[in-house]
């Protein structure tokens, strides 16, 4: 049964290639039922892939390369429950964005579905394949796809501007990748990772592999958009299609999250296992960092689609935490939250492009009260918006909870309320443009929002209820993450598989099976008191922060004068880095490379 | 085996970085990011090297002669198609903004910051 696989990446593909071949002359229904067709089948092999890994890693060599010995030589796949989860929301995501592009771009042309479903395909690969080399190459695959769609509208000025930037930014970082898996190379003559791992672990840790864990971090940091490698995003979402920013955050973010995970617990745990607090500290900084940064930098947009593109920043930097706190529990929180985050950011994106296709603009000052006749679509953005934020029991309550408690075992219990502030700000943005344009609330002007170029409406929209469907039903699931009973209990148990380094070594280089699958229970985890507080504490912060969006010219004078003095000028500084001038965004790529490798050179021995 | 490729590859890539960060020309951009990536592959085939080795052709060859590396070659190649692809898309857009904005420049550009 190993032939299913690669058929997650392969069957996406294959069918790029065929719409490719006959796209010239057949009608565009042929080219929308083979994406949707792929993609579907895709979809449904890694829904199967997920179930089948969970009692042992599913492998398969390419060609037949096996291991013999326990030395890998050929490319392999090896997929456990994480990996095949995350392939399977990629391609799930994939397919509702196909779905929605049937009316949202009815006019698109055929490179249009080679090029999603090439995307789609690309991210399953990577979140499936146990080769680093292999990771590279879908890594690539999957950005010139992205690129490609970032700037799909080549008519248009921001798309291209925000395509480039994407495109030199992430291709700065692969090379990065590729720099860091020849040093792997040269030091363990593997590229298989199980088996990178095996080598390194008899061995002292020297400066070569510090140089290559940390080219290795940061090349896949820039997928993340971790800060400060985070500045292509924001450019790159507030031009790219609706359908296409589904994809952008709700799983090409989080897939270079995945990496850096896969790495570290694959490979640079064996040498730098005993060090790990020099890792969890320098990446749980980052994490808050940028945690607090795209809230800060959600809550100074007026462009919706950019506002949600700071507030991916934001989770990506909580999801972050979650990982780099290097521990069951927080890793899987941060595999839930990407699960809830990616079907309510979908579904906010995707409300986005009905606002353009109804209203002709996305800026949340130009749209204000436009969308008072629109209530069911102000509803679905406006709860998606309180999903993200993480009240008890809602949306990504549960990825917080878990990563909390995580946090707590680990003492750094510091970084909750943190976390919380984040979501709370980046979630009360949200919830000030929803009442700003649905409901009217606030003032048409606000010196503190900044405007954004306009984006041409789709020409064609065809069946509107049914764009408001698929939002509505991504929305339902995003909100149910929580309440799924038996997922949180399986996502630690993924967790536990995916950080446990012998055992995937065993199972990859020596066919040895893990003995024993828990009988995992069907009910609701239980969640500690303080996370539910600490819910409840976002979710007063979101009120007031949006209150203050809103309502913020009714404060005495005397207040307001003096928060723009303290606050403008560091405020203003902060949006000038974010320039969309491609030189400082690879700037400020090298010299955050050159501050994590220095820290951890100094820090890793 | 000399220290000399690595320097080389180091250097080259360095330089790479600088012309990206100073560009102000979208097609000497996207030949800076070429040149960053030449470093890559002057890295892969220095650490491939053996000295005395031959190309990795084994057809006709006696058992247990000295060959180089053929990983890191299939690497380089695979590397090379991989930019060019890249390369191709960004000249594209390059065309495009040329087309639009009447300038190349990046900084020139400005549609898209804070």
């Amino acid at each position: 049964m190993s032939w299913i696989v690669p058929l997650p990446a392969v069957i996406p593909l294959l069918g790029a290639a065929v719409i490719t071949a006959v796209g010239h002359f057949t009608p565009r229904i042929v080219h929308n039922l083979l994406a949707v067709a792929s993609t579907g089948t895709s979809f449904v092999f890694a829904l199967i892939l997920m179930a089948s890994s969970v009692p042992q890693e599913r492998l398969h060599w390419f060609g037949g390369w096996h291991p013999r010995g326990g030395v890998a030589i050929g490319i392999g796949f090896a997929v456990d429950p994480l990996g095949a989860g995350l392939a399977a929301l990629a391609s799930g995501l994939t397919l509702a964005a196909l779905l929605y592009s049937l009316a949202f771009l009815e006019d698109a042309s055929h490179p249009y579905h080679v090029l999603m479903t090439a995307f789609g395909g690309a991210m399953c690969g990577f979140a499936l394949t146990g080769d680093l080399f292999n990771m590279f190459v879908w890594f690539e695959l999957m950005g010139v796809a992205a690129y490609a769609l970032a700037g799909f509208k080549i008519k248009e000025l921001g798309p291209l501007q925000g395509g480039i930037n994407m495109a030199v930014t992430n291709t700065v970082g692969a090379y990065l990748i590729v720099t860091g898996i020849a040093l792997l190379y040269a030091r363990t003559g593997a590229l298989n990772l199980a088996q990178i791992g095996h080598t390194l672990a008899g061995k002292k840790p020297d400066g070569l592999v510090v140089v290559a864990l940390t080219l290795l971090v940061v090349g896949f940091l820039v997928k993340a958009a971790i800060v400060p490698f985070h500045l292509w995003l924001a450019d790159a979402h507030a031009v790219a299609p609706a359908p296409v920013c589904v994809l952008f955050s709700g799983a090409m973010v989080e897939l270079g999250l995945l990496a850096v995970a896969r790495c570290y617990w694959t490979i640079f745990d064996a040498p730098f296992g005993l060090h790990h607090h020099a890792i969890r500290g320098v990446l749980v900084a980052l994490g808050i960092v940028t945690a607090l940064l795209g809230a800060l930098m959600c809550f100074l947009q007026s462009h919706l689609k950019r506002l949600l593109a700071y507030s991916t920043i934001s989770h990506a930097g909580i999801m972050l935490v979650g990982i780099a706190l290097l521990d069951t529990k927080s890793l899987a929180g941060a595999a839930t939250m990407v699960l809830s985050h990616g079907l309510l950011k979908g579904s906010l994106f995707l409300c986005c492009g009905i606002v353009l296709a109804e209203l002709h603009a996305v800026d949340e000052l130009r749209l204000h009260g436009k969308g008072r006749n629109f209530p069911l679509l102000g509803t679905i953005f406006a709860v998606a918006g309180v999903g993200l934020i993480g009240l008890p029991y809602v949306g990504t309550y549960l990825g917080h909870a878990q990563i909390d408690e995580g946090a707590t075992l680990d003492h750094v219990a510091w970084v909750q309320p943190l976390l919380a502030i984040a979501a709370g700000l980046a979630g009360g943005a949200i919830l000030r443009a929803a009442a700003r344009v649905f409901l009217g609330w606030g003032p048409q002007e606000d010196w503190l929002l900044r405007q954004q170029p306009s984006e041409e409406p789709p020409a064609n929209v065809g069946h509107r209820p049914f764009l408001l469907a698929v939002a509505a039903l991504m929305l339902v699931l995003g909100l149910a993450v929580s309440l799924v009973p038996g997922l949180g209990q399986r996502a630690e148990y993924g967790a536990k598989r995916f950080r446990d380094r012998a055992a995937y070594a065993r199972e990859v280089l020596h066919g040895v099976p893990t003995k024993g699958t828990p009988r995992l229970p069907f009910v609701l985890q239980p969640t500690t008191r303080e996370s539910v507080l600490y819910g409840l504490g976002a979710g007063a912060i979101a009120l007031l922060v949006a209150a203050f969006g809103l309502w913020r010219h009714r404060l005495p004078d005397a207040w307001r004068l003096l928060a723009g003095r303290v606050a403008g000028p560091p405020l203003e500084g902060l949006r000038a880095v974010h320039s969309g001038v491609i030189g400082d965004y690879v700037m400020w790529l090298t010299v955050g490379t050159a501050v994590i490798g220095g820290v951890w050179a100094l820090t890793l021995r | 085996m000399s220290v000399a490729p690595y320097l080389v590859a180091g250097w080259i890539c360095v330089i790479g970085i600088y012309g990206i960060v100073t560009s102000r020309n979208l097609i000497h951009l996207a030949l800076c990011l070429t040149v960053t990536q030449s470093s890559t592959y002057i890295l892969l085939l220095a650490i491939g090297y053996v000295k005395g080795g031959g190309p990795p052709i084994f057809k006709g060859v006696k058992l247990g002669t000295t060959a180089v590396d053929p990983v890191v070659q299939s690497l380089t190649l695979t590397d090379i198609v991989v930019s060019v692809t890249v390369l191709a898309l960004i000249l594209a857009l390059a065309l495009n903004v040329h087309k639009e904005a009447d300038t190349i420049n990046p900084d020139e550009i400005g549609e898209l910051s804070g």
